[in-house]
């Protein structure tokens, strides 16, 4: 005997992460997920970010990795809650786990919480948290050839981060050609150069982000 | 590791299916699996296996239905299949679009005994 069920796999997942969302709409949380491989900046991304807005956001942080605490020890070393996932192997974030780190939290203080997802272009961008943004970082010593090989994240993210750009002079990264193949495959997508070394682009970035938080 | 918990889910998915209908074995699982999803035909054959042991599903064969990745022009209504994730419309140049399919994994049906 034949069963339909036509049930969606990732369906479990979206609800937790709507209910994620619920929650957060109710404190008026606005929640970043932040993708990118591991080495493109993701936490001195972070720390530029948090000092960019201390003066108009409140701000936590939710940590994801593998395994290790040191990334949270960074941000909490900055006098920023955070609070640490370690997936144990598991290569992305799930709504779930989100749910409960969340639980750590005081949402009503917050305006923003940041997500620092799994170092991974690949599978971040199959699962959602229930965010408002989907950021994700690709630094110039990847590459730009980066978006053809990881498509769906290129794809999926509202805004790009192209990080490093210090270090441009010193690689072969072509930004016009990583711009018009990140165009066609994500028409919408914001685009930010920036150098979380220097502070050359931050400043642009986090009027940005302030100006999208406040409206939400 | 990415296929694990999502074979945990679409055991889930089945055990439940099937012990709503009261079966005694799970022959075949129907799954539709987008051809641009980052799951791998592979890796959830074998993760399957292993979360699937001593469960009605033991042994269910695995049937895989490849979507292509289609998108639907919102300008013109023209639908496609997208190469290279250039989501361009081949008709009216257009670039706001939505998908119609190629994403998606999910458990179109299970035959029971």
């Amino acid at each position: 005997m034949e069963i339909k069920v036509l049930e969606g796999i990732f369906d479990a997942n979206e609800i937790i992460a709507r209910e994620n969302r619920e929650l957060l709409d109710g404190s008026g949380v606005f929640m970043v997920n932040l993708m990118a491989s591991p080495g493109a900046g993701k936490t001195s991304f972070i720390l530029a970010t948090l000092d960019g807005v201390k003066d108009s956001l409140s701000c936590a942080v939710i940590e994801g990795d593998i395994a290790g605490k040191v990334d949270s020890e960074r941000i909490a070393e900055q006098g920023v809650a955070a609070v640490q996932i370690n997936t144990g192997g598991s290569c992305h974030l799930e709504a779930k786990q989100v749910n409960h780190a969340l639980e750590h939290l005081d949402l009503d203080r917050l305006d923003m919480v940041l997500v620092e997802n799994v170092g991974n272009l690949v599978c971040p961008a199959e699962f959602k948290l229930g965010e408002d943004l989907k950021v994700m970082i690709l630094s110039v010593a990847e590459g730009h050839d980066k978006p053809l090989k990881y498509p769906l994240m290129f794809s999926e993210s509202d805004v790009l981060i192209v990080n490093k750009t210090d270090l441009i002079e010193h690689t072969d990264f072509d930004m016009e050609a990583l711009k018009e193949t990140v165009r066609k495959m994500n028409p919408g997508v914001e685009m930010f150069e920036i150098s979380c070394r220097t502070g050359e682009g931050v400043e642009r970035w986090t009027d940005w982000l302030t100006e999208k938080v406040r409206s939400a | 590791m990415h296929e694990l918990s999502v074979v945990e889910s679409m055991t889930a998915v089945v055990l439940k299916h099937a012990e709503r209908n009261g079966a005694k074995k799970v022959a075949k699982i129907n799954l539709v699996l987008g051809t641009v999803s980052s799951v791998m035909e592979e890796p959830v054959r074998f993760y399957f296996e292993m979360l699937s042991k001593d469960t009605v599903a033991e042994g269910a064969e695995l049937c895989f239905r490849r979507t292509p990745f289609v998108a639907r022009c919102k300008s013109c209504g023209s639908e496609y299949e997208v190469e290279d994730f250039d989501f361009t419309c081949p008709e009216c140049k257009g670039t706001e679009v939505e998908i119609v399919s190629g994403r998606e994994f999910q458990v179109e049906s299970i035959e029971i005994n």
